[in-house]
């Protein structure tokens, strides 16, 4: 019977192994956590894997370490959220070209309690400056991903060393968004997150969104395909396509139609 | 809090429904821990049966050694194994990176040690019970290795058991390699990681109940088995 089981389970993968092998094309995307949590993939990738037969295969970490992947070519394209490190990777030869594909904003979110009192206010600086007066409890991603360079990025005019009160108020959680956002609502700190990993998020318990609305909380992504020259695994005409398409009519009119209870989450923004 | 009993039974239910999804997910994990854990033991058995019964200088290091890697982080072998089959890696150009095989290969290198670390000790106690007649018999150390194995088939299969307990239940590891890529290398475990992440914590623990029962189902089927040889091995006695 265990044999039987073994065979069964041999045949099995050896067939799912083949029909890989012998499957349509697919590319490797090196892309975000809240691209992939909130839903955005699952919905838009059906049209363009029925359009073209290519296969989408993504795989959702920090930007940081979607970087780091894809500098070692484990990916055809790389779909992140932090400008200037996307620059830096095509200036420094690994990527093709940037293209801008949509954006959304950043929010910070906290306690109903607010106990740095920042609510209903627009200046996350100030806000940011409120929570280091009072000491009072922050998550930050802590991971070198997009929305954490986005933190340090506005952490910097207020001039306080984050290594110096790391571990005390300020705790970095090394986790993702979703993982840092449990951390916050289980010691009612306060956070940034990107606002479709919010919306998508399940787990809120007494956090709300604090502050919005700030020109400094806007949230570009961006996508590159990986310079085949570095690494001629590269499907680079798949991936070349993929990229045409998100930045084409149908990808942009796919993800600007993708909502999660009413609001949408994503604002395409190709030129 | 609030609210959490009944979110969890609805997640249940939701599982229960035999969503095809869900059950693609969990045969994946199946086929993955299983096959690591076959190759783990082709490996790890004769392997741990040899250092049982051989002499030589070093063999106490290699004991300690294999012994302490049966608590290899999981997330180190990740890396290690995502740095040999990167396409930067010496093992790149075979494309495996973000394949079952890139799964079954990381869960290999885990539960090796646990497999050969067992044996060994199962093997070392049976062959001075029979050191009297192996040498009567004029069988050396080395050759007595498939007979040593043969005769503690029951008390290794505990040692199966364990190495497939470490592969079903492990996350760090096959995160890294596999991807979590829907429908390619989506299993229980990154599965539940990826709805925690997403806050859905009542679907997370209800699949996390599901990883329990395989886990009890496999060791069940199995230790049912293992009673029924022990028996028919009485009987032939």
């Amino acid at each position: 019977m265990i044999l039987n089981l073994i065979r069964a389970n041999v045949l099995l993968f050896g067939l799912s192994a083949l029909s890989v092998a012998a499957e349509e094309p697919f590319i490797v995307v090196q892309s975000t956590t809240s691209t992939q949590n909130s839903g955005l993939f699952d919905h838009i990738l059906p049209g363009f894997e029925a359009e073209t037969g290519i296969d989408v295969r993504v795989v959702a970490v920090g930007t940081g370490q979607a970087i780091r992947n894809a500098i070692n070519g484990d990916g055809d394209v790389l779909l992140v959220h932090s400008k200037p490190a996307e620059e830096q990777f095509v200036s420094d030869g690994w990527g093709v070209e940037r293209f801008d594909v949509m954006y959304n904003d950043f929010v910070l979110v906290g306690p109903k309690s607010d106990p740095a009192a920042v609510k209903g206010g627009d200046d996350i600086v100030a806000a940011l400056t409120a929570i280091a007066e009072t000491e009072s409890t922050f998550a930050s991603r802590g991971d070198d991903s997009g929305t954490h360079k986005a933190e340090l990025r506005l952490w910097q005019p207020i001039g306080i060393d984050l290594t110096d009160v790391s571990g005390t108020w300020y705790r970095e959680t090394g986790s993702g968004m979703g993982a840092t956002l449990n951390v916050a609502s289980g010691m009612n700190a306060y956070t940034l997150t990107d606002r479709a990993t919010w919306q998508t998020f399940g787990n809120r318990g007494n956090l709300e969104v604090l502050i919005e609305g700030d020109p400094r909380l806007f949230n570009q992504y961006g996508v590159i395909l990986v310079n085949p020259e570095k690494h001629p695994g590269v499907r680079s005409a798949a991936g070349q396509r993929f990229i045409e398409w998100l930045t084409g009519p149908d990808g942009q009119s796919a993800i600007g139609s993708y909502t999660q209870d009413g609001v949408q989450l994503f604002f395409p923004n190709a030129n | 809090m609030q609210g959490f009993s009944s979110e969890f039974s609805a997640a249940l239910a939701l599982i229960f429904r035999g969503d095809a999804e869900l059950w693609s997910i969990v045969l994946l994990s199946l086929e993955v821990s299983i096959l690591a854990v076959l190759i783990s033991a082709v490996i790890g058995m004769p392997l741990g049966a040899a250092l049982a019964v051989a002499r030589f200088p070093g063999r106490r290091v290699l004991i300690i050694l294999m012994n302490a890697l049966m608590g290899l982080p999981p997330v180190v072998v990740g890396l290690l194994v995502y740095l040999m089959l990167s396409r930067s890696g010496p093992l790149g150009v075979f494309e495996l990176l973000y394949t079952p095989t890139a799964m079954i290969i990381a869960q290999v290198v885990l539960v090796t040690p646990i497999i050969s670390a067992l044996t060994r000790q199962v093997v070392e106690i049976l062959a001075e019970e029979y050191a009297e007649q192996l040498r009567s018999l004029g069988v050396s150390r080395l050759a007595s290795v498939p007979v040593l194995l043969w005769d503690a088939r029951l008390a290794l299969v505990t040692a199966l058991l364990a190495g497939f307990g470490r592969a079903i239940a492990e996350v760090g590891a096959v995160i890294i390699v596999g991807g979590n890529i829907n429908h390619v290398t989506r299993v229980m475990t990154t599965t539940i990681a990826l709805e925690t992440s997403k806050g859905n914590l009542a679907l997370a623990l209800a699949l996390g109940a599901i990883l329990i029962g395989i886990a009890v189902a496999v060791n069940a089927m199995v230790s049912t088995l293992t009673l029924r040889a022990e028996q028919e091995g009485l009987r032939h006695a």
